[in-house]
């Protein structure tokens, strides 16, 4: 088994700014449902910050996965959640699925970090097993 | 088409360089755009053309230059006539 990295650094001002400019066609665009309401604070509000990391972890993935130039893919289609202990997960959707397959990956990890104004995530991808 | 691609990069893609002394196949990244500017791009692209960048689209590739923009922008208009 072999092991491929991902790492990406993300603006938190950055991700605020499109999200006031484009409004919920940003969000819907490159976020799940799911992914949007964990983003959101007890008042409902967006925090920028939690969606920055979420967004770091996507293009982390990519990363990962070596996802060639050409490979047409939506940022929705990788959703990083919440999972027990409070750990972030990853899923992947049919096309991300289909790149991991091609870069023969098959588990991945991912850390999360965000300290105002940037959030950062690592990922971690096992080669030499074929996700089913 | 090409004035208005550069208008919308102008605004979002956030270059170092000014997009007017860019070639049409100057490479867009490498100016200094990142891949979150690249959304903003795409996002704003579909507000000036009115269409909707499918997924299979959505590709380094095509927001690469402002020549695989136009030409990915004129498949899109292919399709919608179709």
């Amino acid at each position: 088994m072999g092991i491929r990295v991902g790492m990406d650094l993300a603006s938190v001002a950055d991700i605020a700014d499109a999200f006031a400019m484009h409004g919920d066609r940003y969000l819907r665009r490159v976020f799940t449902d799911r992914e949007v309401g964990e983003c959101r604070d007890a008042a409902g509000s967006i925090d920028p910050e939690r969606l920055a990391a979420r967004f770091a972890a996507k293009e982390a993935v990519l990363k990962a996965l070596a996802a060639p130039p050409e490979f047409g893919l939506a940022l929705t289609c990788i959703e990083v959640t919440t999972g027990r202990w409070g750990a972030p997960e990853l899923s992947l959707g049919e096309r991300a699925s289909e790149l991991a397959r091609r870069a023969g990956v098959g588990a991945l990890s991912v850390s999360l970090t965000h300290d105002g104004a940037y959030a950062a995530a690592v990922v971690v991808a096992e080669t030499g097993a074929v996700r089913t | 088409m090409t004035d208005e691609i550069r208008l919308v990069l102008k605004a979002h893609a956030r270059l170092r360089v000014d997009v007017d002394e860019l070639s049409e196949d100057a490479d867009l990244f490498q100016a200094g755009m990142t891949s979150h500017a690249s959304i903003n791009v795409m996002l704003a692209l579909e507000n000036a053309f009115d269409v909707e960048f499918p997924d299979r689209l959505l590709s380094r590739s095509v927001f690469t230059s402002i020549g695989s923009i136009r030409a990915a922008l004129d498949a899109i208009a292919v399709e919608d006539v179709a």
